[in-house]
């Protein structure tokens, strides 16, 4: 019973790496500045949605995806100087209530630029279909997601830790107050950072689409998936986003492969535990 | 100075209430936001599109639309606003209905006020038998998949694995096909009920290789699910080449084609209705439904098209009476040719009858259509047949 276990919880693992794309933006955000932004759902959407434009134009699927990340990362600056940073000192409620309403009006400009229907997307041939090994079939896309969530953990473990800009991230997630005054121009650290994070949320949301598929609705579906990780892993914490998605990708697919009428719900279960376990997620500062 | 005015307002009033005595309000109740808003839309494209090549009186009144969002799955909103239409705003026919709970709470306010409902989505056996003044020109699920079954078990198949999403339909589904196709002698050798909402397949599929059936049978709702299983069971080796794959016309509808590419082609399924039927009738609909909202016509769209075809002939028949008795009565026995072939309406159960195609996906001039090679005309809804009287 080993070997097909072996090809769903690849699945469930490459579903967990798509997970972590789509909330480490989140988790180093909220770790940092407090500040809950649930529309980050609305970013991820975004660059889904930007995909299916250019791809729409002709543009092959691999040129659309650093476009995707770029619209996210810039649209997201551009709310972040306008609208967020006014509610940084506010209570949790009013940020929650701003961009929960933003996730509103981002489905419905979704629904009615794009139509409520799917999105599908045509994959390059390159990356249909799958390899056999060791009688295991392996999906073409699944390990280019991989791949892609792969190169992009270690960019970002390399920056966090061997660039200066890297080391002021660190010291403003540690302590805000003290970086400030040892000079550290904290917003425009953050400007960066929630640009990144957001930016790859839309990678992330690109990538999505041909595995969950894109619809107005996603930055609402995936919102949760997204706070389960991030509440999960830890506020802050790269490492802990990474664990929790994987974690929770492929306790999904072994939970319904080897007890399916428990379904979704182990997910939640698993989620619950590790809570009950280490409150403040798994490598959580709080 | 105060009494001229009120003496104004109720001269008014009683003015727009008389005026309002020649318009035949129907409201209409479907999901315009959220998860099923494509299904709402979709639907109410019908009802304009029949409204738009029909003009909008009929026997001498004036029809107007009242359109009233449910949002989803919500039977105490859809229940709501079926009070508010009759009672508030004087709405003569309830209609649209994509959700079965929705339905079914609207079905018990069409009971109570003898109003004349046209159910045009939701597919659910008893939803019928909850108001004598309601009538249905979409489909059941029992319909499709007994049928379905049958055919399944006649084609010489013996061993079937199902998959189906776990809510009302999907259970429905799974309960018609298992009961034709074993009457028929086959085995259905496992069943796996997946949660509605579910993103990734793999797991389920894999149980369903496991088992190694000759075919597997898959139910999942439109939207995102139909391309991702598609995807999970082309990742896992299931071709059509090696196992039969069986389902319900979801899986292969356009968007689903469009993501899943050639790993699509062998498919067989069975449905109502088709955009690629090839009748004159259906083209013609295709056509301007497609100058009309830029887009494809789907089975949503036909329950909502022939639904106001049912209104508009009741009325005709009826001569602008909109008494729900009487509409009804009017409704029941109704023959005609819709672009899906032809359908009347059962007097006895207020369902629709109407002829179910067996399709295959294959690629025609390069485009992945569904290519009805088999039918089984004049299918009544057998659940309901085989209830006592």
């Amino acid at each position: 019973m080993i070997a097909p276990a072996l090809g769903v919880l690849f699945d469930g693992f490459a579903y967990g790496m798509l997970l972590f794309l789509l909330s480490v933006g989140l988790s180093v955000t909220l770790g940092m500045m407090n500040f809950v932004n649930l529309a980050h759902g609305a970013f991820a959407m975004l660059g889904a949605y930007v995909t299916v434009t250019l791809m729409d134009r002709g543009w092959p699927f691999l040129g659309t995806l650093p476009c995707a990340f770029l619209a996210s990362a810039l649209i997201s600056v551009v709310f972040e100087r306008t609208l967020f940073r006014r509610l940084y000192r506010a209570d949790d409620l009013q940020q929650v209530l701003l961009t929960l309403g933003l996730v509103f009006i981002s489905v419905a400009a979704a629904a009615y630029l794009y139509g409520t229907m799917q999105q599908p997307i045509r994959l390059p041939d390159s990356l249909r279909g799958y390899i056999t090994i060791a009688g295991i079939n392996f999906s073409l896309y699944r390990l280019f997601l991989i791949a892609v969530a792969l190169t992009m953990t270690v960019a970002l473990v390399g920056t966090l830790e061997h660039t200066r800009f890297g080391a002021q991230v660190r010291a403003s997630v540690d302590n805000k107050r003290m970086a400030a005054g040892l000079g550290i121009d904290v917003d425009s650290v953050f400007a960066v950072t929630f640009a990144l994070g957001s930016g790859l949320a839309g990678l992330g949301g690109a990538l999505a689409i041909s595995i969950v598929g894109l619809d107005p609705n996603f930055a609402f579906t995936y919102l949760i998936y997204v706070l389960i990780v991030v509440a999960v892993g830890g506020l802050g914490s790269i490492r802990g986003s990474l664990l929790a998605a994987i974690l929770l990708g492929v306790s999904d697919a072994a939970g319904k492969y080897y007890v399916p009428t428990l379904g979704a719900f182990l997910i939640y279960l698993v989620m619950v535990s590790l809570l009950l376990w280490r409150p403040s997620g798994l490598f959580g500062r709080r | 100075m105060l009494r001229a005015i009120t003496l104004c307002l109720g001269l008014f009033a009683a003015f727009t209430a008389a005026r309002a005595e020649d318009t035949i309000k129907i409201g209409v109740i479907l999901p315009f936001s959220g998860q099923f808003a494509d299904t709402g839309v979709q639907l109410d494209n019908g009802i304009k599109l029949y409204m738009q090549q029909h003009g909008d009186t009929v026997a001498g009144r004036k029809i107007e639309v009242i359109r009233k969002d449910v949002g989803g799955i919500a039977p105490e909103v859809a229940k709501r606003l079926a009070q508010e239409l009759i009672v508030r705003d004087g709405a003569d026919i309830l209609a649209g209905f994509a959700l079965t709970p929705n339905a079914l709470a609207a079905a018990e306010v069409s009971a109570q006020a003898k109003k004349f409902m046209v159910v045009m989505n939701a597919a659910t056996s008893i939803i019928t038998t909850k108001s004598p003044y309601l009538a249905r020109t979409s489909v059941t699920v029992p319909e499709i998949d007994e049928t379905f079954g049958t055919w399944a078990a006649k084609q010489g198949i013996k061993t079937a694995y199902m998959l189906v999403s776990d809510y009302g339909p999907g259970i429905d589904a799974e309960a018609a096909f298992h009961r034709a196709f074993e009457a028929g002698g086959g085995k259905v050798v496992g069943t796996d009920r997946m949660p509605v909402a579910n993103a990734d397949f793999s797991s389920f599929v894999q149980r369903a290789k496991d088992a190694n059936p000759e075919a597997i049978f898959i139910f999942v709702p439109g939207g995102t699910q139909p391309a991702a299983i598609g995807k999970a069971l082309a990742n896992r080796g299931i071709t059509p080449k090696n196992t039969k794959i069986l389902g319900q016309g979801e899986i292969t509808f356009e968007d689903a084609l469009k993501s899943l590419g050639d790993d699509a082609i062998g498919i067989i399924t069975g449905f109502h209705y088709d955009p690629n039927h090839n009748s004159p009738m259906n083209k013609e609909f295709v056509a301007a439904y497609n100058k009309a909202f830029g887009r494809n016509p789907d089975i949503y769209s036909i329950g909502g098209y022939d639904g106001m075809h049912l209104i508009y002939a009741a009325l005709a028949k009826t001569g602008g009476k909109t008494d729900g008795p009487s509409l009804v009565d009017a409704a029941k026995g109704m023959a005609w040719e819709s672009p899906r072939g032809p359908i009347s309406i059962d007097p006895e159960t207020r369902d629709i009858v109407q002829t179910i195609y067996i399709r295959r996906v294959e690629k025609v001039n390069g485009t992945l259509v569904n290519v009805e090679f088999d039918k089984v005309p004049d299918v009544k809804d057998p659940a309901k047949a085989r209830m006592p009287k």
